[in-house]
């Protein structure tokens, strides 16, 4: 059973790994170190998770509508086994995060992981949003009060 | 009555279809447009066919945009239709909009409140003039402008309400499984879980012309829009085997808390109540929609009359959905000749009866 602090950084990089497209995950990759060899254990495979909502926003739960998603599961050379569930429809995707899952549980080489594949697509995102949020403060309405012709 | 099978036909059904492929690609001369374009450029189209076929992949529903000649009810179909063929593996935690990326987020209720009002890319105030620029093509792109993002939270406008008491409370948090339609068929009376569901995927016409029905009379409730919200956010489940919750990407959500008039009863003080709207993709209209329909039909649950189309819940249930909809009214095309052929001598033999009957009257008539 893995300790809480290794449930978040876990958590952390395969959010990172989600939001990141392919060719992002591929250009990191492609700089790392090359990534240890694995076999597939389940998938890659795509289905569909219904995705929920609550009513009122933080009320009882129901169910929104489904979404597509991909998820893989290998094991690398290494003994690690990773995960990955993905949004979409992307195999290849699937099966590099999920290979990059088992490499960043390395006890030792998980820190050069995070390093060179997670901090860069990690800091990409943050810009990214960085920019929705300063394109959505643009269009904030600063209410003015007309001055009155009274004297 | 039971369906008789007829053959022949397979000719001109090949046929045909070949001319709906030549037709679909229209004029040769013209570029073929592709689906990465539909799904980037017609976004709102795409949101739709996604909220209709009740299933979230902008790319799926792009070729379904595509493949259906831009027929959105069509794509809505094609896209229910291949959803079946998947496998499903869990559902997802509630997703959280207090934490959305925002776009946009109005509220007509409060002028000045924390974390402002930000308009997003939005048609409101536009003046709704067409723009023969874009007809023209090759247009310029200017970079947005950017300002500085505050800090400052942007709190539910409806918990403002609820810091002094005003607003019902949004129900019970509980965390039973809700309501499954794509696992059990619709029945009544069907709780709120399963309602709000059956809206999110209901045809939008139907939602905004009942919810329209509501403002003009039939079920009014004095709807304010507490709060609308466009943006993305993160979409996390618990995988069996990790036993923890994990983020598996994003999706874009609009979501909007209609704030409603109430009397108050015996054991209620008077208070607002809610109307609830979640969609998937960029639709204001959707959700607004399906805000109003969802208070229209908690009539019962708050003591008031319902007698209008828009609180009668197996009406409105029964109706929303254009695929069951579009099926059941179009399938009055495909042959119903056997049908038609009983009703054919079903006719005959009255009209017989009634001009022998006739007759007999005229003659007995004539005698007298």
């Amino acid at each position: 059973m893995l300790g809480s602090q290794a449930i978040e950084a876990r958590q952390g990089w395969l959010a990172v790994l989600a939001n990141a497209p392919l060719a992002g995950i591929e250009d990191c990759i492609a700089r790392a170190a090359p990534l240890p060899a694995h076999t597939r254990l389940r998938g890659p495979e795509i289905g569909l998770i219904m995705v929920q909502g609550r009513a009122g926003g933080d009320g009882a739960p129901f169910n929104l509508g489904e979404m597509t998603v991909t998820r893989c599961t290998v094991r690398n050379a290494q003994g690690q086994i990773g995960h990955a569930y993905l949004a979409g429809r992307d195999p290849r995707r699937a099966e590099l995060v999920a290979a990059l899952d088992a490499a960043l549980q390395h006890p030792t080489e998980s820190a050069e992981w995070a390093r060179t594949v997670v901090a860069p697509l990690a800091e990409a995102q943050k810009e990214a949003r960085r920019k929705v949020a300063g394109e959505a403060a643009a269009t904030r309405v600063d209410f003015f009060t007309l001055a009155t012709m009274r004297s | 009555m039971a369906y008789v099978a007829v053959k022949g036909g397979e000719r001109a059904i090949d046929a045909a279809h070949d001319w709906l492929a030549r037709a679909r690609r229209g004029d040769r001369s013209l570029p073929e447009i592709g689906t990465a374009q539909i799904a980037s450029q017609l976004g709102r189209a795409v949101d739709r066919v996604m909220a209709e076929g009740s299933c979230y992949d902008p790319d799926l529903a792009a070729l379904a945009i595509k493949q259906a000649q831009g027929d959105l009810i069509e794509a809505a179909f094609l896209l229910r239709a291949y959803r079946t063929t998947l496998p499903r593996f869990a559902h997802s935690e509630p997703v959280e909009t207090d934490a959305m990326l925002l776009r946009r987020r109005i509220s007509a209720i409060y002028k000045d409140l924390p974390g402002g009002q930000v308009l997003g890319p939005t048609y409101d105030y536009t003046h709704r003039l067409l723009d023969f620029a874009l007809a023209a093509e090759s247009l310029e792109v200017t970079p947005l402008p950017l300002a500085a993002a505050s800090s400052e939270d942007t709190p539910r406008v409806t918990a403002l309400l609820d810091q002094e008491g005003l607003i019902e409370p949004s129900g019970v948090s509980t965390e039973a499984e809700p309501g499954d339609l794509t696992r059990d068929a619709l029945a009544f009376p069907a709780e709120r879980d399963v309602r709000l569901q059956s809206l999110a995927r209901g045809d939008e016409g139907f939602l905004l012309a009942l919810g329209y029905s509501t403002q003009r009379g039939y079920g009014n409730n004095h709807p304010f829009v507490g709060e609308i919200r466009v943006g993305e956010v993160a979409v996390e489940l618990v995988p069996p085997e990790l036993g923890f919750p994990i983020t598996i990407g994003t999706i874009t959500l609009t979501e909007c808390e209609m704030v409603n008039q109430f009397s108050g009863s015996k054991t209620e003080p008077p208070q607002f109540t809610r109307g609830y709207g979640l969609c998937f993709g960029h639709s204001e209209r959707r959700a607004m929609g399906m805000a109003l329909v969802d208070r229209a039909m908690r009539a019962e649950e708050l003591g008031e009359n319902a007698t209008a189309p828009a609180q009668d819940i197996e009406f409105v249930l029964s109706h929303c959905d254009n695929i069951e909809a579009t099926g059941f009214v179009e399938h009055l095309k495909l042959p119903h000749y056997v049908d038609f052929q009983s009703e054919l001598e079903t006719i005959r033999r009255m009209r017989a009866t009634a001009t022998a009957a006739t007759a007999a009257t005229v003659a007995t008539e004539t005698e007298a």
